[in-house]
């Protein structure tokens, strides 16, 4: 299905529900809405922010390559992607990927295929601060995400 | 000349986001470059001692250790993303 993606890569929170709310704004057609959101995590004291890196320019083109390929595999009618970058604080946003569909199914699935391509492959880079706010190392990825990709093959 | 853009601890110890750099001819695909650029200097090959970690972008998009890198104006290098 032809549809244009809404990515933002900003410094700035996000509005879950706003993002949600233009989304759907207007139309009738929508059935289902799924939302997934990224939080910052403190990993039990040890973190006080993350700084995320990213590649200006690839991470929104890499991030709409991914969602144009989760529209040619489900029956989609909204993406919308949203990725910080910058200082991030335990408890703060990180990320929202939504989709929309006449159906439950689909949306789900798009999403859950949108995160885990965007895991592996968009070019954002986390580095951790420690609790006295000492900048610490570089997040290493996780064999779990390449897995992760595994069942989307086809 | 061919732009090289580096991200996260690539950038950390190279110890600069970009340059231009003047590719030889006998340079033709990604690792190719990567071992050029590992004989650049101590930073470099620091950078780049396990150059099958490093994942590599032609004109913002990612490619493998075998594509020939003709035709290339940024050449981005940098580790296992983790995004998300």
């Amino acid at each position: 299905m032809n549809i244009e993606p809404v990515i933002r890569i900003q410094n700035g929170d996000f509005d879950s529900a706003a993002e949600v709310a233009a989304m759907t704004a207007g139309r009738y057609d929508i059935g289902a809405v799924v939302t997934f959101t990224g939080l910052c995590r403190d990993e039990c004291g040890k973190l006080s922010a993350l700084e995320l890196e990213h590649y200006p320019g690839m991470a929104e083109a890499e991030i709409g390559r991914i969602c144009r390929e989760a529209a040619e595999r489900w029956l989609l009618q909204a993406i919308t992607v949203v990725h910080r970058h910058g200082r991030i604080e335990p408890g703060e946003n990180i990320v929202l990927v939504a989709t929309a569909s006449p159906h439950r199914h689909a949306a789900f699935e798009a999403a859950s295929f949108v995160m885990d391509f965007l895991k592996s492959n968009a070019p954002f880079w986390k580095k951790e601060h420690d609790a006295q706010g000492r900048a610490g190392g570089w997040v290493d990825a996780k064999d779990s995400d390449e897995a992760a990709l595994e069942r989307w093959k086809r | 000349m061919t732009k090289l853009i580096y991200f996260a601890w690539v950038r950390e110890r190279i110890g600069k986001p970009s340059e231009e750099v003047e590719l030889p001819a006998e340079v033709k695909t990604v690792r190719d470059l990567l071992g050029w650029l590992k004989g650049r200097g101590e930073e470099y090959e620091e950078a780049l001692r396990f150059p099958e970690a490093i994942r590599v972008a032609i004109n913002q998009e990612h490619v493998k250790h075998g594509t020939a890198i003709a035709g290339a104006r940024e050449i981005g290098l940098f580790p296992p993303m983790t995004g998300g």
